[in-house]
């Protein structure tokens, strides 16, 4: 428990004396990660083949079909 | 695969390659920083010297701001491959798994707790706690790297595997053969090194200011000795492993090697071009020289390949043509076979596999089994399938070339600065050298350049494979829509380039300010 709280106070005071260096690094990483994860990764990168098919069967069956295309042809 | 745009190929190609050296902009900084900040707070806790804390706690600075801005970048990597890369997602999905899923769960808690332990643990934790706590962030990193790296190596050489025509997927069959395999190992030492030589570079160059503004120079010359001893051992280091990683591409990716060179027509005892241009359109098959000009270091290029002066070195046209004779992985002698027979036996695996899926749902058993014979016979040349004329599978010859003399040349610089930097450290005559100083600022951008150019070599120098004689890179792509890629190319130009002027700013603010006054206790 004393580890514990040793441990939270260690973040707890580490965040609060943090300079304007650390406050601004942070703003950095808080908005990158929201562009990364909300705008880029929810609008611009879907899973292709997690959006496109149901279940691991038709992928494997899809990219089978894709790359078995030029035998095909 | 004739019917995939080839605009659609070379924008996501482009798009990776530019997220992916955005993404390098920031990671060899904080590999070797990290390990120079380690060295630097242990003489601080061995000498007690309040200096040495307050010379620790400079560099923490800037690599918590190279660690901030960098964090999180290769995630885009992640999406690419889900998005823009799906058939090579889903390829080698389990090869990818365990290796990322470790770094997921071990290197990343280890590097995370630990550094706030580093940047909020002065004063709060013991001195030995908080240098256990540095050290553990610097190999938590490296760490990181060594499973990304692990993953890159296999795609190079795809070694540990066995490819399910039922799911449509490679599986692993041992771990030690994918983590310990020899390409693995080289690549990971070699590519970490080139981080530490590129961190070196960095403390020595900053430091170098100071000293022409003679600022803080207790702190340039101390930061200078620590990581002008840390750079000459790991630019020998990277030499060493230099000369590895060159045996294996010699020998598992011969084309590789042969474009490096820009060599056509392979001998016995080939040598080492050390400046030279190739012929700009230059065919495999046309009767122009190799090069306009060449100078070169008599059989090297053999001694680097096979650390023999007389071994043969096989150009691209002996790749195309076949006949030459090699060891392979067993080490027994064997000839090479031409593209042509490598591409008819690629095209029996692939409709081998297109028949198996046509009839795995019957009852069919022998004839299902004929064709998983077929597929796994020839297997190993799957991806020679796709491709009809030879010149599709030579990789970028001036690039590949180029690439490889800007890194090897500017590796041969540093080294020079290195030992000229020891040389002036004992004769205490650092601060007279202005164009010493001045070359060691310059050095700063042209370390980057040089493990830039690393990756450009391994990278374009492997073209057209993305999974080595097994999947090419056109096979590869998702099919989606080329505006897509177009658009989200550009948002990661923009998005990348914001990152990285607010980290050159970021950081030459601090620079400009320089260290803390006190160290604190």
């Amino acid at each position: 428990m004393e580890f514990l709280n040793r441990f939270w106070k260690l973040y707890y005071d580490g965040f609060r004396n943090m300079g304007q260096l650390g406050r601004n690094l942070w703003i950095i990483i808080t908005i990158k990660l929201a562009i990364m994860f909300l705008v880029f990764k929810l609008i611009f990168f879907p899973n292709h083949l997690k959006h496109n098919f149901n279940s691991d069967a038709d992928r494997g069956n899809h990219v089978i079909e894709n790359l078995t295309k030029p035998a095909n042809n | 695969m004739e019917n995939i745009d080839l605009s659609l190929i070379n924008w996501s190609r482009g798009q990776f390659a530019l997220t992916a050296i955005y993404h390098w902009f920031f990671v060899p900084l904080t590999l070797g920083l990290a390990f120079l900040l380690a060295i630097m707070e242990t003489i601080y806790v061995k000498t007690g010297n309040p200096e040495w804390k307050r010379i620790t706690k400079f560099w923490m600075t800037l690599f918590g701001i190279n660690f901030a801005i960098g964090v999180a970048t290769g995630i885009i990597l992640e999406f690419e491959f889900g998005t823009n890369w799906s058939n090579y997602s889903w390829f080698v999905g389990d090869i990818f798994g365990a290796p990322l899923a470790i770094e997921g769960i071990m290197a990343f808690f280890l590097e995370s707790t630990f550094i706030a332990v580093m940047f909020f643990g002065w004063n709060k934790v013991s001195k030995k706690f908080h240098l256990l706590s540095t050290w553990l962030v610097a190999f938590g990193a490296n760490i990181s790297a060594l499973w990304i790296l692990v993953a890159n190596a296999w795609m190079q050489y795809p070694a540990g595997m066995h490819f399910n025509p039922d799911t449509g997927r490679n599986e692993m069959l041992n771990f030690w053969d994918v983590f310990l395999s020899p390409v693995a190992i080289n690549k990971f030492l070699h590519t970490i090194s080139s981080g530490y030589v590129l961190a070196s570079v960095f403390v020595i160059g900053v430091s170098a200011w100071y000293l022409l503004k003679n600022r803080e120079l207790v702190l340039a010359k101390k930061s200078i000795a620590v990581a002008t001893v840390f750079g000459l051992i790991m630019s020998a280091f990277l030499i060493l492993t230099g000369d590895g990683s060159a045996q294996q591409v010699a020998q598992k990716q011969p084309m590789k090697f042969a474009a490096m060179e820009g060599l056509y027509e392979g001998t016995n005892g080939q040598g080492l071009i050390v400046i030279g241009a190739p012929t700009p359109g230059k065919k495999y098959n046309d009767d122009q020289k190799s090069h306009l000009f060449k100078i070169e270091i008599p059989r090297m290029l053999s001694f680097l390949g096979y650390h023999d002066f007389n071994a043969f070195i096989p150009g691209i046209k002996d790749i195309i043509e076949g006949g030459y004779e090699f060891k392979n992985d067993n080490g027994e002698v064997v000839k090479a076979l031409s593209f042509e027979e490598k591409s008819r036996r690629g095209k029996i695996a692939i409709a081998a596999l297109a028949n198996y899926n046509k009839i795995k749902a019957t009852d069919n058993d022998s004839l299902k089994q004929a064709y998983l014979t077929e597929l796994r016979e020839n297997f190993q040349y799957f991806g020679y399938g796709y491709f009809n004329d030879p010149s599709q599978i030579i990789p970028n010859v001036p690039i590949s070339f180029y690439s490889f003399r800007i890194m090897v040349g500017l590796g041969f610089l540093f080294l020079f600065i290195f030992i000229y930097s020891l040389y002036l450290l004992f004769k205490n005559k650092i601060t007279g050298q202005k164009w010493f100083l001045r070359l060691a600022i310059i050095s700063i951008p042209l370390a980057y350049l040089a493990t830039q150019a690393g990756w450009i070599v391994a990278e374009m120098g492997r073209q057209p494979w993305v999974i080595q004689d097994i999947m090419p890179t056109m096979v590869a792509v998702s099919h989606v829509d080329v505006t897509a890629v177009l658009i989200t190319f550009w948002l990661f130009a923009v998005t990348f380039t914001i990152l990285a002027i607010a980290e050159i700013k970021i950081m030459t603010k601090q620079i400009k300010l320089g260290p803390k006054t006190d160290g604190g206790n």
